[in-house]
């Protein structure tokens, strides 16, 4: 099926088989391999995009349903030389070891950011009615849809924190 | 995955005449639960209509005083609606306590009510499971039943429900609309959308093939307090052990049945003016565990107690 999608601000066309799903499209058919294929299943989220600016598990999406949207992976992020401020961050806090989930960390951060801006609520939010503080139990629980086998979890907290402090 | 044709849906009418029309077909909107099953050619549909895309996710108060919250309205979204922080939050507690962030910005409404078992046996392919392959046997019988059901199980099927959205729609009273492939509509208690195993365990539902769910429609949020409490064996993103969400004097228990579980014997109590402990313990009075998750009965008992108690607390 012919699918269009613009991927890091770049249209691209593909012809896929239905079953592709957006992570396959993103490494096999355009050579974006830094998303990352970890369960394959949503459990461990190395594989987190932004999906017309919402983060989501690029395994558990089908790109032929996704013409049409706007992707950003790391990729569109930042680049060696061009480091977003997070990206930064993480490298300055030591937040990886073998980094394999480092990408989708990354992009789920971004997009956790965004969700706590336009105040939505998690589970550890105590006052449905109030501006969310962006605390360390906000951020741990929040980001726990992204494994971390090397359990850099107080580094990447570490990092998160820093580029919030420094983006605020 | 088995190879599918995809469509995506123009309209809802056409949506459902396409579903309906096509041996195998099913429909798809976020697909964490749908795409994952197909991965493990547990699910194996021929023919997908993408109905994400259908002017079917808005929220917006009804005359009633209440509140109709679109199908395709994604967990997130509805978790985070002001109309639903401010009057439902035990909707907003229960869906949140729910998947990964991730999931829930995927997951929407209607899907996150069909959603299917996490039994471990309903996964294991190489394994006997009634659900899975009718008249196969229940692995999880004599097998890992930590997660299993302690409420309405049957000797076919112990498994539960995994949706901690649903418990708390079945203690606001919600109902779903739904559309036919005749183009009709009607509505039902979300209550009553899940059956109980009995012989039949794949069969989880009382919407048809081809039956889309269009909207949960809310009534007025009942007086009084509102919770949702969740036990799991790790702090976040995993499924319950057991749940309770309190609306008023409305009660529902999570991840212990089939269904998302009312406890109308529990409530019956409180309106006689039974203590909490009492109640819960009429609610539970016909509990059966397993081997394994017998801890089950004791444990949603307690935490039934604790919110009914806080909640009387307030009150006083």
């Amino acid at each position: 099926m012919s699918t269009t999608i613009e991927v890091n601000g770049q249209a691209r066309t593909l012809d896929l088989d239905p079953r592709t799903t957006l992570l396959d499209a993103l490494r096999e058919h355009l050579g974006l391999k830094g998303s990352k294929k970890g369960c394959d299943h949503g459990q461990c989220g190395a594989c987190t995009v932004l999906l017309n600016g919402v983060r989501v598990n690029a395994c558990l999406s089908l790109a032929v349903a996704c013409d049409g949207d706007k992707v950003t992976t790391i990729e569109g992020i930042g680049q060696p030389g061009n480091l977003h401020p997070l990206q930064k961050a993480f490298v300055t806090e030591d937040a990886l070891q073998c980094g394999y989930c480092t990408p989708g960390q990354i992009c789920s951060a971004l997009g956790m950011l965004e969700e706590v801006r336009a105040g939505w609520p998690s589970q550890v939010t105590d006052d449905l009615g109030a501006p969310i503080p962006l605390s360390a139990a906000e951020i741990r629980e929040r980001m726990s849809g992204n494994i971390c086998r090397c359990s850099a979890y107080p580094q990447i907290l570490a990092a998160i924190e820093d580029y919030a402090g420094d983006a605020a | 995955m088995k190879p599918f044709t995809y469509e995506r849906a123009v309209d809802a009418a056409q949506a459902v005449r396409a579903v309906a029309s096509t041996p195998g077909a099913r429909f798809i909107a976020g697909g964490t639960n749908l795409l994952d099953l197909m991965k493990l050619y547990i699910e194996q549909p021929t023919h997908l209509v993408d109905v994400s895309r259908l002017p079917l996710a808005g929220i917006a108060a009804t005359s009633e005083g209440g509140l109709r919250i679109g199908a395709m309205a994604t967990n997130s979204q509805v978790a985070a609606h002001p109309q639903v922080r401010a009057h439902y939050p035990v909707l907003t507690g229960a869906i949140v306590a729910g998947g990964s962030g991730q999931l829930r910005n995927k997951a929407t409404t209607g899907g996150n009510l069909l959603q299917r078992t996490r039994c471990a046996y309903f996964y294991d392919t190489t394994k006997p499971c009634n659900k899975r392959i009718p008249g196969s046997g229940c692995s999880a019988l004599e097998g890992l039943n930590r997660n299993s059901a302690i409420l309405g199980a049957s000797p076919a099927c112990i498994a539960t429900h995994p949706s901690d959205m649903a418990v708390a729609l079945v203690a606001l009273d919600a109902t779903v609309e739904v559309l036919l492939a005749s183009g009709a509509q009607r509505s039902l208690p979300v209550a009553d959308l899940h059956r109980l195993p009995g012989d039949t365990p794949h069969v989880e539902t009382d919407i048809a093939p081809g039956e889309l769910i269009t909207a949960v429609v809310l009534p007025p949020p009942p007086k009084g307090a509102q919770a949702y409490r969740k036990a799991r064996d790790r702090a976040s993103f995993a499924g319950g052990l057991a749940s309770v969400a309190v609306a008023g004097g409305q009660v529902a228990l999570g991840a212990v049945a089939h269904k998302p579980w009312r406890a109308s014997a529990a409530e019956a109590a409180l309106r006689a003016g039974a203590s909490p402990r009492e109640a819960m313990d009429a609610e539970l009075a016909a509990a059966e565990g397993h081997e394994r998750n017998a801890f089950k009965i004791d444990l949603v008992g307690r935490m039934g107690v604790a919110i009914l108690s806080q909640n009387a607390e307030d009150r006083a």
